[in-house]
């Protein structure tokens, strides 16, 4: 038989129903008189099919739900109530079910709500405060995403970007309450303080890995530590510190050098989350379009054959490293500049370093995949603050789920094999690196 | 994402010429010690600077005029480094550098004990010695899980987590069972649950190694973050209130002075680490488990074909790293405080910096994590002395050195060759 149907003839039909199908198709031909080509699958039944692939998509959202039932069995175990009505399963096992579900269905329901939209919410600031949350602790993640992925994609592993967003905010805060500028070009001059501060930052691994083959991973680690030492020795110095205090925390910003509200001064999300779009762009045009990216991804993939091309692997690498130390740089301006702080504080960074990198990964190393995945992380962020307040959950349950949903789409044959899927159409591109010291 | 294996960039030749790398280290050396004898000398007070062998500021002392002892010991530092510089043979070399290096360190103290506030113009060094090895002691346990894993080929970014999952365990353990050992093995199992975790992914699904460390760190961080917040700051008497080792003295030995309270009268996590380091440099170096982990980790392949079994030994390595691990974290919460969120604070990754800086041997781990606790402990004292050195530099120190010796400034060093690459048959 000529097999048109089910794809290359040297392959096994994969599945019972394929099989079926093809023997279909053999009664089909055997009659002389059919001659209509064989009838094409309905649309949406391709459509269903695909979605169970292994695709980008089917595994991502696969890897939150594994996440979200992972997170729910710690809420179960760790919830003494709950965990008593266990004790007697045998006799009543609906007590233990309604228990466990109305623990975690609720813990889920405030996070939606707290990340995306609240039904029980009155008047307009208060049902677009859970968008606004969630976009406030999105833009800075959105650059130290970029950060990571764009370092990715030139063959280093940025793990810096923690580092690099301390400098940011150092660079930024200090621009932003030392210098005495006219509101609008004071903005513009500490945000591009912040990507000063970062890309030095960035600079340091990025030609130590250029001119002595030093490991960026283990120098950008070392630099995220000395640069946190750095943060917590200038807070507390004359003419930083803030002079009404005795604790460590700066001086305010001055609000001529904050970065606007988006929806009135009631809401906390700022321009920053439009700038960080307008970068997704930037970078996305330089790592597709330029010349420069084009060097960059060469080298990325294949640095001596680069080389052998006539591309410059070090003066790349460098380059690599100070643009994707700018971007955290930029992020990290995102954290003095536009929160309600305003202010440097030993803990101003928070995690959004680190959760660059998750980050990265989650949105494949690609600028708008990036995008997404700090939108949805922004968004556990923001909902697991409701969570913490209205369930009584710990908000580090985000952080467990952050760092599952990242293991299981690292892993996509785990996730594959957990569910069964199919391998996808088209051959996806690894997820895992092999990349050593 | 592609497949990555980017080999290191074409490096300049260090040794080439006059600037070997033994004479930039010299030179170093002869800045610093030009330092010690200008800076340190003018800026010490001349007052007696003290240097008792007791806990306090009585008892036997090693006494010296503040401004002498700096302008001295700078000296020593300073023909140190002149010596080398002049074209020292290679095997004085590890020797005068260490000799100059002491030289600055104690220059350096001579000036800060000497202006220090009267009454506490001295240095107790048991204090400082016994401190030292106290604040080591995670750094000891964590570089020796990193040494496991990474001589068998599977970097350990994720000792961090190691650590902080065996300090909750055994704190978790501990107080659920009132026993001590309960604790200890929970410890060991609660390390060994994320090196599980680090095994699976990089050896059977071949997620990248580092990847999987960081991520690995910030789960075990959420976890405990998480159990901590849920049954520990509810009831803390149940479920924070682990027992604790009490100190062991040995006899006679503990006598010695200054060294004898820091080795010989220490806990049981003391004794275990410092045997930990002796058992795993012998088996590395002496026996065929260690002949295997050290081909495994530069030459699968190789190894495979002589009938070694890459991956098995490798699960073995990194299990057993995260049980050493895992121990590392009691030691915090078996012994000296209950379970706080996040208490490691890093110190899995100054773990991982004195494993680099100790050039993946467990020996050198050692070294780098007893001058890595020995750079924490005097930032504690110079606080206390009110000195003018922030603490915060001092604790920076360690990330700082690290640095310099990957940047090859100080030594070569060198990972196990397949370290962080996957091994697929075939």
């Amino acid at each position: 038989m000529t097999n048109a149907e089910s794809g290359s003839p040297d392959k096994e039909p994969a599945t019972a129903d394929q099989a079926a199908r093809m023997a279909l198709d053999n009664t089909e031909r055997a009659e002389p008189t059919s001659q209509q080509p064989p009838e094409r699958p309905a649309l949406g039944r391709l459509f269903v099919e695909n979605l169970w692939a292994a695709n980008t998509f089917t595994v991502t959202l696969l890897s939150l739900l594994l996440a979200m039932v992972v997170g729910g069995i710690l809420m179960i175990v760790s919830d003494p109530d709950v965990l008593g009505t266990y004790s007697y399963f045998t006799a009543r096992p609906g007590d233990a079910l309604n228990a466990s579900w109305t623990l975690v269905s609720e813990a889920y329901a405030n996070l939606f709500k707290g990340a995306v939209l609240d039904p029980d919410a009155v008047g307009l600031t208060a049902a677009l405060s859970p968008i606004s949350e969630t976009l406030t602790y999105t833009a800075p993640l959105v650059f130290t995403g970029l950060s990571v992925a764009l370092a990715f994609r030139g063959g280093l592993f940025n793990i810096g970007a923690q580092g690099q967003a301390t400098m940011g905010v150092i660079a930024a805060g200090l621009a932003g309450f030392l210098l005495p500028l006219p509101a609008g070009l004071h903005l513009l001059v500490a945000v591009f303080a912040g990507a000063v501060g970062g890309a030095l930052w960035g600079f340091i691994p990025g030609i130590l890995k250029a001119r002595t083959g030093a490991h960026e991973v283990i120098n950008t680690i070392m630099l995220n530590y000395v640069a946190a030492y750095f943060l917590v020795w200038l807070i507390v110095q004359n003419g930083v510190q803030d002079p009404n205090r005795t604790d460590a925390i700066s001086r305010p910003v001055d609000a001529s050098a904050q970065l606007p509200r988006l929806f009135g001064d009631n809401l906390r999300a700022h321009t920053g989350i439009i700038l960080a779009v307008l970068v997704t762009w930037a970078v996305a045009w330089l790592l597709n379009r330029s010349t420069l990216g084009f060097e960059l991804r060469a080298v990325g993939s294949n640095p001596a054959a680069s080389r052998t091309a006539g591309i410059s692997v070090t003066r790349t690498y460098v380059l690599v490293m100070v643009f994707a130390g700018a971007l955290a740089g930029l992020g990290g301006s995102q954290m003095v500049l536009g929160t309600t702080a305003a202010a440097l504080t030993p803990l101003v960074v928070a995690q959004v370093g680190f959760d660059g990198i998750l980050v990265a990964l989650l949105g494949r190393v690609k600028p708008w995949g990036v995008l997404l995945a700090a939108l949805l992380f922004g968004a556990l962020q923001a909902g697991g603050n409701r969570m913490q307040s209205y369930s009584g959950v710990s908000l580090e349950l985000v952080t467990v789920l952050q760092a599952l949903i990242v293991i299981f789409i690292a892993a996509p044959a785990l996730v594959k094999a957990i569910f069964q899927l199919r391998a996808a159409r088209a051959a996806r591109p690894q997820t895992s690196l092999a990349k050593g010291w | 994402m592609s497949t990555m294996a980017v080999d290191d960039v074409a490096v300049a030749p260090v040794n080439a010429g006059f600037w070997t790398r033994n004479r930039k280290a010299g030179l170093v050396l002869t800045a610093l010690g030009l330092l010690a004898v200008s800076l340190f000398t003018t800026l010490a007070a001349s007052e007696p600077a003290r240097f008792t062998l007791s806990e306090d500021a009585s008892g036997a002392a090693l006494k010296i005029n503040g401004t002498v002892g700096a302008a001295l010991f700078g000296a020593v530092a300073l023909a140190a480094g002149v010596a080398i510089l002049a074209g020292l043979p290679t095997r004085w070399f590890t020797l005068v550098l260490g000799a100059g290096l002491v030289g600055f360190v104690v220059s350096f103290l001579c000036w800060q004990v000497s202006t220090a506030p009267t009454g506490q113009n001295f240095m107790p060094l048991v204090n400082i010695v016994r401190g030292t090895f106290i604040l080591a002691l995670p750094l000891i346990f964590g570089a020796l899980a990193g040494v496991l894993c990474e001589r068998s080929g599977v970097v350990n970014v994720a000792i961090e987590g190691q650590l902080l999952m065996g300090a909750f365990s055994g704190a978790l353990f501990g107080s659920l069972s009132g026993n001590l050992w309960v604790g200890l093995v929970a410890a060991a199992i609660g390390g060994t649950f994320i090196s599980l975790l680090l095994a699976v992914f990089a050896i059977r699904y071949l997620v990248d190694q580092v990847v999987m460390g960081i991520v690995l760190n910030l789960l075990a961080v959420g976890i405990t973050g998480f159990l901590y917040e849920r049954l520990m700051q509810p009831d803390p008497a149940k479920y924070n209130s682990a027992p604790r080792f009490s100190d062991w003295e040995i006899p006679l030995l503990s006598e010695i002075p200054v060294l004898g309270p820091a080795l010989f009268a220490g806990n049981i996590f003391l004794y275990l680490g410092l045997l930990l380091v002796l058992v795993i440099h012998i088996g590395l170096f002496r026996t065929r488990w260690g002949l295997r982990t050290r081909s495994v980790g530069e030459h699968p392949t190789a190894a495979d074909t002589l009938g070694v079994r890459v991956l098995r030994l490798r699960y073995r390595n990194v299990l057993l790293a995260g049980a050493v691990a895992g121990i590392g974290g009691a030691s915090y919460t078996l012994a000296l405080f209950s379970f706080t969120k996040n208490m490691i604070g890093g110190k899995g990754f100054i773990a991982l910096a004195a494993l680099i800086f100790g050039r993946w041997s467990p020996t050198g781990a050692l070294l780098a994590a007893l001058f890595f606790g020995f750079a924490d402990q005097l930032a504690t004292y110079l606080s206390a002395i009110n000195s003018t050195i922030p603490s915060q530099f001092l604790a920076m120190l360690p990330y700082l050195a690290t640095i310099l010796a990957v940047a090859g400034l100080v030594g070569r060093v060198r990972a196990p060759a397949a370290d962080g690459k996957p091994y697929i048959k075939g």
